[in-house]
């Protein structure tokens, strides 16, 4: 069927697996006609796709470096740009975002601009220049780069700090899918995620994430995009609603006047009764409702820390060239706008669904035995993502009695808007996607530094192809169950521990991988007082924040990559400039990086 | 060899004092102040204005102009200005035969 190059039969191989996965929704929409369970077809969709991943990752298997690390380094440009937009895309983008703003408003907004306008400056700023370096890894750059085992070490530890933050998110989302998708205990269902993480990635690293995740990107745009059109057209809002629901965010706003929003109050003993983590809605849809201030230091931190998670950093090693690499960031980003663009228009789908009394999926308003008696609400009540309770005991559902977690907006809109349910297993799949191809590139980031930077490079130099590979494999199943273990202990939610992993990231490796191409003059010393010092100063921060201490500058606990950064860039041209210039190869390097023709500063096998 | 010696002597004798690979990097230099100039307008100047661009009458396709720019304006113009900045950096490149050999 496919005669020559795997690379050459792309197109082909992914748009054949575009239309298997469609044929298989209508063969789910056909069996749920025929009476398949609701429970059949969710456990269907995600054991289907995570079995398609894994045979991906199987047939990807490889015992070269190059292919383990960078995918052998010939991943075409539009390709890349999928799978990083998978890679990037996590549970929070996914299953949280469209919460966040459902329930706070333009003031989670930011997170959009954030996690979009970060891209700019991985395209200028880095990602060309770290591609032209040959690197394997980013500590595998800063050890070069500024010389010195101590160096590279540094990056390895806020790598592994800010990524590892990350990872435990991830898995917890998949636990979460996995549970209320496979109808298993949560402390189970994490490690069943785990398992699915770790059989994309053990086999063939780099290439056999690389190709996962763009088949993860595949189904988790169709997973996004489908119910948006579906409601959005059902409701007769507009056939293409991204352009479309002005009149609707309108009406949301005449709703919520009418219904009294912000004027009627809950009492703090009525919100006792609440189940944790489940909120109200007390902020305005569409309104600007937070200081310019906090919504710009949010997508400040949130940009600076996309220019430095490694994760993502290292996908756009696995190009052909340096023209590839920068070209690769612009498709990345055109395929997370597809999906960023369309949150805040399912948040105003869902919200409209549930709040509009002229529409029949509408409850506020509608009694409250009323409410409790529809089979979406106990399901989900069930799960602890829904509550309703009569506060003011006028047998009326208010608009300020109605609770719902922030995971269950994306997960459960489409039923409560009245799609089928093989709709809401597709939405469980497209989760499952998110969560996992993020954290493949995750443990995969985190593994590699420790086998590459840490074993080979400084431990043991003279080991062999296959002890190499075998090292990281063993510790990619490590990192996978220690991030495993940590996920079941449900620390922080999925939202604000992806935001301090952005925010430690920023802290540690924004400045000093910057100044690595831009400031010849910066040495080691100063790369090492930069990390090292910022993530300190950072996590000082926030541990002082968190217990009680109330900050300077309007930076909280979901900014204090700020302070870790500022502290950073001063340590570094300080240190810098009071210790000895980079030597003259040094240098020299640093102009040859500066130009994509040529050798690449490492060689192709490392 | 001798293009580039022919190169410096034109150089030269223009008066310049920069090396072939100095003045590449003062133009790419240029662009990224450019870019980033552009990126900061879009991805920070324009929040300060939050509440004026509520107020504001310019609303696209009828939505407040503070709400479409963080769901889509300032988005689409991030994925623009990457290929804008990707272009223009190829002609830099190209200017000074920085060109890789093997491209895709």
């Amino acid at each position: 069927m496919f005669k020559g190059k795997f690379i050459d039969n792309l197109p082909k191989i992914y748009g054949t697996y575009t239309g298997g996965f469609i044929v298989f929704i209508i063969l789910m929409a056909i069996a749920e006609q025929a009476g398949m369970s609701a429970k059949l077809i969710g456990i269907f969709f995600v054991a289907f796709t995570v079995l398609i991943y894994a045979l991906i990752g199987y047939l990807s298997r490889t015992m070269q470096t190059d292919a383990y690390y960078v995918a052998g380094r010939q991943v075409p440009t539009v390709f890349n740009g999928m799978a990083t937009a998978a890679d990037w895309m996590s549970g929070a983008s996914f299953v949280a975002m469209a919460g966040g703003i459902y329930f706070k408003g333009y003031g989670y907004m930011a997170l959009l601009v954030g996690w979009t306008g970060g891209y700019v400056l991985v395209a200028s700023l880095l990602a060309p220049y770290l591609r032209k370096f040959g690197c394997y890894t980013v500590p595998d750059f800063i050890g070069t780069r500024y010389g010195g085992n101590l160096a590279r070490l540094s990056a390895v530890i806020v790598l592994t700090v800010a990524s590892f933050t990350y990872v435990t998110a991830q898995i917890n989302a998949t636990g979460t899918i996995a549970s209320v998708a496979l109808d298993i205990p949560f402390e189970i269902a994490v490690y069943v995620g785990l398992a699915s993480i770790l059989m994309c990635s053990m086999l063939g690293g780099m290439r056999a994430v690389t190709w996962t995740q763009v088949a993860q990107y595949i189904v988790l745009i169709i997973a996004y995009l489908l119910p948006v059109f579906w409601i959005s057209n059902k409701m007769g809002a507009g056939v293409f609603p991204h352009f479309m629901l002005a009149d609707e965010v309108a009406r949301i706003a005449e709703l919520e006047a009418q219904f009294g929003l912000g004027e009627i109050k809950n009492s703090a003993a009525d919100l006792k009764q609440v189940p944790k983590g489940l909120a109200g809605i007390t902020k305005a849809h569409a309104e600007v409702n937070t200081t310019p201030w906090k919504f710009i230091s949010l997508a400040v931190c949130m940009m600076a820390g996309t220019a430095s998670l490694p994760h993502v950093m290292m996908r756009y090693f696995t190009t052909p060239s340096v023209k590839a690499a920068r070209r690769s960031v612009g498709w990345s980003l055109f395929f997370i706008f597809l999906l960023y663009s369309s949150a805040p228009m399912l948040a105003t789908l869902s919200k409209l669904s549930l709040m509009d009394p002229n529409l029949a999926t509408g409850i506020i308003g509608k009694s409250i035995a009323e409410v409790q008696a529809i089979d979406w609400y106990q399901n989900w009540n069930q799960a602890n993502l829904m509550f309703v309770s009569d506060f003011n005991g006028n047998g009326t559902l208010e608009l300020n009695e109605f609770f719902m977690g922030g995971k269950a907006v994306v997960l459960a809109t489409p039923e409560i808007a009245g799609l089928p349910y093989v709709i809401s297993g597709l939405v469980a799949a497209g989760g499952m996607a998110a969560a996992m191809s993020t954290a493949d590139g995750l443990v995969l980031a985190i593994s590699n530094a420790l086998s590459h930077d840490v074993y080979y490079k400084m431990i043991n130099p003279k080991a062999e192809t296959a002890k190499r590979l075998i090292v990281a494999r063993v510790l990619l199943v490590l990192i996978g169950f220690a991030g495993a273990t940590i996920a079941a202990l449900e620390i922080q939610g999925i939202l604000g521990s992806v935001i301090w992993a952005f925010d430690f990231a920023m802290s540690g490796l924004f400045f000093p991988l910057v100044l690595g191409v831009w400031w010849k003059r910066a040495n080691a010393q100063g790369a090492v007082a930069g990390m090292l010092g910022g993530l300190i100063a950072g996590t000082a921060y926030l541990i002082a924040v968190r217990s009680g201490y109330p900050g300077f500058w309007g930076v909280t606990q979901l900014t204090f990559g700020i302070v870790g950064s500022l502290v950073s860039l001063v340590l570094m041209v300080v240190v810098s400039l009071m210790t000895k210039a980079p030597d003259a190869a040094t240098q020299r390097m640093v102009d040859e990086v500066r130009i994509p023709s040529g050798k690449a500063i490492l060689g192709k096998q490392h | 060899m001798s293009f580039w010696v022919m190169f410096r002597l034109l150089t030269y004798r223009e008066g310049k004092k920069m090396s072939k690979q100095q003045q590449h990097w003062e133009k790419t230099r240029m662009l990224l102040f450019i870019t980033l100039a552009i990126w900061f307008v879009f991805s920070i100047g324009i929040f300060f204005f939050g509440a004026e661009m509520e107020a504001s009458s310019i609303r696209p396709l009828g939505y407040p102009l503070s709400y479409y720019m963080t769901c889509q304006g300032s988005l689409g113009i991030f994925v623009i200005l990457i290929f804008w900045f990707a272009n223009r950096q190829e002609k830099i490149d190209e200017e000074f035969g920085y060109t890789e050999r093997e491209d895709d």
